[in-house]
């Protein structure tokens, strides 16, 4: 398509000609102000994380990093709280993910087949969902009431079905799968549990990639769950253990601990930003590590179902 | 199952045709079960308790035990001294964030959709898409890193353009609050929010172009009356979801950007819910506000639902 796009702009029409070369130069400029933008600021998270911090904090570090040590990091392999809350976030986003998937793939298939006609009514009890709740106070009293404060399940169970999700899933297998195969199956003898999982699951690689994804990062991220419905120190999060070190100025427990008394705080305080650093990517990296393999199903997976639904 | 248990509840449609389709659809019911009871329990259940809102909370009694109280703690809030500055501050960043936020992916999604070079094109959506997944709690870090007053980069960076002046703390000034707040979610979305206007413009037909060229049209012209016009209805269908969350706006950064410098201006309903009802036990005080809250959402969903409906005939519903 671009080829023959590009074709056409050189035969036909030289009226266009300046204004064409300006649009082309206004993309070019925007694509670059963004790029730089958006890549710049990881970047430097990274070399900082690796520099001596006093020339980050000089303004000396900016393409590469200077007097190259891995202090931040060594702090944060000794901080065991940091450990803890990468272990807790591990197993909520593990099971959370897995309930998520058990509860929206079956849902969005059932909600899918037109000859279901229960779905007229459901359908729309669901996407009410999304524009009008409790809010936090009576959602936070239920949790409480159903004695899910401070346990593990809250971190699991609640939020086992976006509505958003649920929509995407529903359209790629409505738009995706044909309705004959169903047919076809049907003849064959097959039941409607038989068909999702060894024909609907198996051609719908995409979608389910994507809202594995979604699902993923939404519990790998989870601030709000935690803060709200876990006061139990064993049982938070990455993220809270997060803010307490990064936004909560709390102290670094390697420093301190090595019993060196308040020359390790006040060493510990300078090389504060570079544990942040640090702590910033040792904590992202994980999500984007996954993020690539699961980019090329987004066409496939989100387009269909974002567009239509 | 055999072949008969899916299509012999057409065949009798005649007596009892409703009960006796959905037995032959127990497999679907059965699917959709664990979902309708989630939805049930979580979404339906605390909107069952809203009733707090008009009843005196009462510990022993739970959710919905307590002696009605009308519209007693909706007044309180109405009269109280931090109404006017909640409803206020909400309208302020979600205006601006709604102004800004929304035209930005669009522009990009034109932008990215004019690259000839598949690398080119590649690169540049990888890179925009990744601000996505950092968490609030690591992007406010950042933002505090970068914008502080002695040693953070764009605030040193801006401070050499002579953009803002050499003694703004842009992390404690309240002036600052806004546009930090907003700026920074147009960077960590923008990318992201700009996928699905991607999408659209790739059903557009290659034929349109050409035509389009055919007739003199330049391409600013083609984005114009070619672009725009085909990406429309998505356009259309997410303002509308987006004005229905127009007063939700995000209590985890709101949340973790507040300190005692910028409190004037970020205490949001939804802080504000979290502060006088989680933290200091105001349950029917706190439910009253958040209803407020989602009451007034949902009007505006409605209201921008209508008026789409009735310019260019798209709708949620």
């Amino acid at each position: 398509m671009s080829n023959s796009q590009a074709a056409h702009s050189q035969k036909i029409q030289h009226s266009g000609g300046i204004a064409d070369r300006l649009y082309t130069l206004v993309v070019a400029v925007i694509s670059i102000a963004a790029f730089i933008m958006v890549a710049y600021p990881l970047y430097f998270i990274i070399i900082a994380s690796v520099s001596n911090s006093t020339m980050v904090n000089q303004g000396q570090v900016i393409l590469w990093p200077k007097d190259i040590n891995l202090y931040g990091y060594e702090q944060i392999f000794k901080d065991t709280r940091i450990w803890q809350g990468y272990k807790n976030t591990i197993i909520y986003t593990v099971l959370g993910t897995l309930l998520n998937l058990l509860v929206t793939l079956p849902a969005a298939y059932a909600l899918s087949q037109r000859k279901f006609r229960a779905r007229r009514f459901i359908m729309p009890l669901f996407v009410v969902t999304m524009y009008f709740g409790g809010g936090m106070i009576p959602t936070y009293l239920l949790i409480r009431d159903l004695n899910l404060l401070n346990t593990p399940w809250v971190m699991i169970v609640n939020g086992a079905i976006s509505v958003y999700n649920l929509i995407i899933t529903r359209t790629f297998f409505e738009t995706s799968i044909p309705e004959e195969l169903h047919e076809a199956a049907t003849l064959d003898g097959c039941s409607h549990f038989r068909y999702f999982i060894s024909v609907v699951v198996p051609l719908s690689k995409a979608v389910i990639s994507v809202i594995t994804l979604y699902y993923m990062v939404g519990h790998w991220n989870d601030f709000f769950n935690a803060l709200l419905y876990i006061n139990t120190d064993s049982l938070q999060p990455l993220q809270i253990v997060l803010r307490n070190i990064l936004l909560s100025n709390q102290a670094f427990a390697g420093g301190a601990g090595s019993g060196a008394g308040a020359g390790a705080g006040s060493y510990a305080q300078q090389f504060a930003d570079q544990i942040k650093y640090a702590v910033i990517i040792v904590s992202t990296v994980p999500v984007l590590i996954i993020y690539p393999f699961i980019q090329k199903y987004f066409e496939k997976g989100v387009m269909i179902g974002a567009v239509k639904g | 199952m055999k072949p008969a248990q899916t299509t012999v509840p057409h065949q009798t449609l005649r007596g009892n045709g409703w009960l006796r389709k959905q037995a032959g659809h127990y497999q679907l019911w059965l699917m959709v079960l664990p979902a309708v009871i989630y939805i049930a329990i979580f979404c339906y259940g605390p909107m069952y308790g809203i009733q707090l809102a008009f009843r005196e909370f009462d510990f022993s009694k739970g959710l919905t035990g307590g002696e009605w109280a009308g519209f007693k703690y909706f007044e309180q809030y109405f009269n109280s001294p931090m109404f006017w500055p909640t409803l206020r501050n909400t309208f302020i960043i979600a205006f601006f964030s709604i102004l800004l936020g929304f035209p930005m992916p669009i522009l990009l999604a034109l932008v990215v959709n004019s690259i000839r070079s598949n690398r080119r094109k590649r690169i540049l959506q990888t890179t925009v898409y990744m601000p996505y997944f950092i968490s609030t709690v690591v992007l406010v870090a950042l933002l505090q890193i970068m914008l502080s007053p002695t040693t953070g980069l764009i605030d040193g960076f801006l401070k050499a353009l002579h953009l803002i002046p050499a003694d703004t703390n842009l992390i404690g000034d309240p002036g600052a609050f806004v546009p930090v707040y907003v700026i920074s979610a147009i960077w960590q979305a923008c990318g992201w929010n700009s996928i699905i206007f991607i999408a659209a413009l790739s059903s557009v037909d290659a034929q349109q172009y050409d035509a389009a060229r055919i007739d003199g049209a330049n391409r600013w012209q083609i984005v114009w009356h070619v672009e725009l016009p085909a990406i429309l209805p998505t356009i259309i269908i997410l303002l509308i979801m987006n004005m229905g969350s127009i007063l939700s706006v995000g209590f985890e950064k709101t949340f973790l950007m507040q300190n005692s410098l910028n409190k004037p201006v970020s205490e949001v309903i939804s802080t504000y819910v979290f502060n006088v009802g989680v933290k200091s036990n105001q349950f029917s005080f706190g439910s009253a506000v958040g209803l407020f809250n989602t009451l007034i959402n949902f009007t505006f969903l409605m209201l921008a639902n209508a008026l789409a409906k009735k310019t260019s005939k798209i709708s949620l519903m």
